[in-house]
């Protein structure tokens, strides 16, 4: 099954130059390679900050845009990556190896399989 | 030999060989996560290398030496790239060390680690299934009617309290290996159920899962012939030797009643007999005993007509002493509906049911409703298959008390008819 990990960090955390944040950023292309050789890696890609970002939506027909996603919290979504894994306990497994779980937090979420009926709420 | 046949063994050697070469890779790499990767890392190996070089005569020991290598060069160059990781080296460099890969009871020391007392019992339960059974995450979620991140949780702490306080991976002495076997044939039981009565995928019966839990029921015997481990074998080929009867063609169920008695597998009826009669001799008797006692009476009748179910509902009378529940409680009315008539049934039903804790479960409102069409109450056996319907969640259970509640709706329209023709008269 497919799972996205979903990298969520304070980015005064992991980019203030602390040893910690820079062993963390350092070993983030290596764990990638491992990930890639073992297969269970299907994609990565690391997000600039929000500042970069426009919001956009549609509402009444009328297209509206605003800059950055304003979020109450102080963590932001730094990184997407796209894994196979087992199951749920497997990719928390591979999840708990990102190198950024130590400053950040991960969320672990199966993508939707067509074959089951969507969810109604 | 082809690619493709190549291809097929790696798939079959998952099927039979990965529960047994993790249960062996934690004890060599000191973890379960790490097993779990260095299974991986071992089917990833065979993929590749079987179909060009062929596939080893003995998968298990291939794949626990490619497991144990490959984990230990990944944590040899996982030290090298951050510097100083003297930690990771040196677990590399035990892991190295000579080691006996193959040791018969590797798969036990992962039941009885995984059913350890100082785990909750949901934890053990849900370990287990997982670890030794193979189901998944979800799988087992899905058994329990529990979201997945519950389970995953579940495993994630278990997982975490057998590092944190290194529960020795081994088989328990034999002073204190009673106690601990209640927990394992739960959960071996469980396996059993999800196989037989499978919660996900297309088919009712995952026969894997059957096999998975007969295996396990096979080597817990072996282990310890209590007169419960005994009865827990002979109780799950009894029904498994009616698995093939349950279900037709469509995949729909077919009720015991109405299988085809021939097609029960003689062989596995005959072993569980033996079982029986082996653990009858302890006298010390338990519940899963009781109930392979209650499934060999169903296997030895030669037709539903002749069952002795005066002997069963005696048979229920104990179950219900020894292991009191709703559920016993519920199969113990139906029997006695089919001893003493469907008054007598739907009276002991009611009582059962009003007692509680049934309220969501399709099958007593489904059994309500059996006894309810025989009374010839068919407006109230109607509203009980439709609750029952509301209830029921496998595809195939609800086709078939779908088509429960179109044959009694069949039965109305001629009773109705009746009805006005004796008006008109």
């Amino acid at each position: 099954m497919r799972y996205a990990c979903l990298i969520y960090f304070d980015p005064r955390n992991v980019f203030d130059q602390s040893p910690q944040a820079e062993a963390a950023l350092r070993e983030v292309g290596p764990f990638n390679a491992e990930l890639t050789a073992s297969g269970h890696l299907v994609s990565a890609h690391a997000l600039q900050l929000p500042q970069t970002a426009m919001t956009v939506q549609v509402r009444d027909g009328k297209v509206s845009a605003t800059d950055g996603p304003f979020m109450e919290t102080k963590e932001m979504l730094g990184g997407i990556m796209l894994i196979e894994a087992r199951d749920l306990n497997d990719a928390a497994r591979i999840a708990a190896g990102i190198p950024l779980a130590r400053l950040g937090t991960i969320e672990v979420r199966p993508l939707v399989d067509y074959s089951e009926p969507r969810p109604r709420l | 030999m082809t690619v493709a046949g190549a291809r097929d063994a790696v798939a079959t050697a998952y099927r039979s060989e990965a529960r047994r070469v993790l249960a062996t890779l934690i004890r060599l790499l000191g973890g379960f996560d790490e097993a779990e990767e260095g299974l991986h890392d071992a089917f990833t190996a065979a993929a590749e290398s079987w179909p060009r070089d062929g596939v080893p005569a003995n998968p298990y020991a291939w794949l626990v030496s490619a497991g144990r290598f490959k984990t230990i060069d990944r944590w040899r160059s996982r030290a090298r790239l951050a510097g100083a990781l003297p930690e990771l080296a040196a677990r590399a460099s035990a892991a190295e060390q000579p080691a006996l890969e193959q040791l018969p009871d590797d798969e036990l020391r992962l039941i009885f680690t995984c059913c350890h007392p100082a785990l909750a019992p949901d934890a053990r339960v849900a370990l287990t299934l997982r670890e030794v059974g193979g189901l998944t995450t979800e799988e087992i979620a899905r058994a329990y009617l529990v979201p997945a991140p519950t389970i995953g949780q579940r495993i994630v702490r278990a997982k975490a309290k057998i590092r944190d306080e290194a529960i020795p991976y081994e088989v328990p002495e034999r002073s204190e290996l009673s106690p601990r076997l209640d927990s394992v044939l739960q959960v071996v039981y469980l396996i059993f159920n999800e196989g037989y009565t499978a919660t996900d995928g297309p088919s009712l019966v995952r026969e894997e899962l059957c096999v998975a839990a007969l295996r396990l029921g096979r080597l817990v015997v072996e282990l310890l012939a209590e007169p419960e481990t005994l009865g827990l074998l002979a109780l799950m080929l009894l029904h498994d030797a009616r698995r093939t009867t349950r279900i037709d063609a469509a995949g729909d169920l077919i009720r015991l009643e109405d299988q085809d008695r021939s097609r029960w597998d003689r062989a596995g009826i005959a072993e569980a007999q033996a079982l029986i009669e082996r653990a009858l001799i302890a006298r010390r008797i338990g519940p899963y005993l009781l109930q392979a006692a209650i499934a060999a009476l169903h296997t030895e009748a030669t037709s539903f007509a002749a069952t002795d179910w005066v002997q069963i509902v005696a048979l229920y009378d104990v179950l219900v002493r020894v292991e009191p529940s709703p559920v016993v409680a519920l199969n113990r009315a139906a029997a006695v509906g089919m001893r003493d008539g469907p008054a007598a049934g739907l009276a002991a039903l009611e009582a059962v049911m009003t007692g509680g804790g049934l309220d969501a479960y399709h099958l007593a409102h489904a059994a309500r409703a059996d006894v309810l069409r025989r009374l010839g109450r068919l407006e109230a056996a109607h509203i009980s298959y439709a609750r029952a319907l509301e209830l029921a969640r496998l595809p195939a259970e609800r086709r078939f008390l779908q088509r429960r509640l179109e044959q009694l709706a069949a039965e109305r329209t001629v009773v109705n008819d009746d009805a006005g023709a004796s008006g008109r008269r």
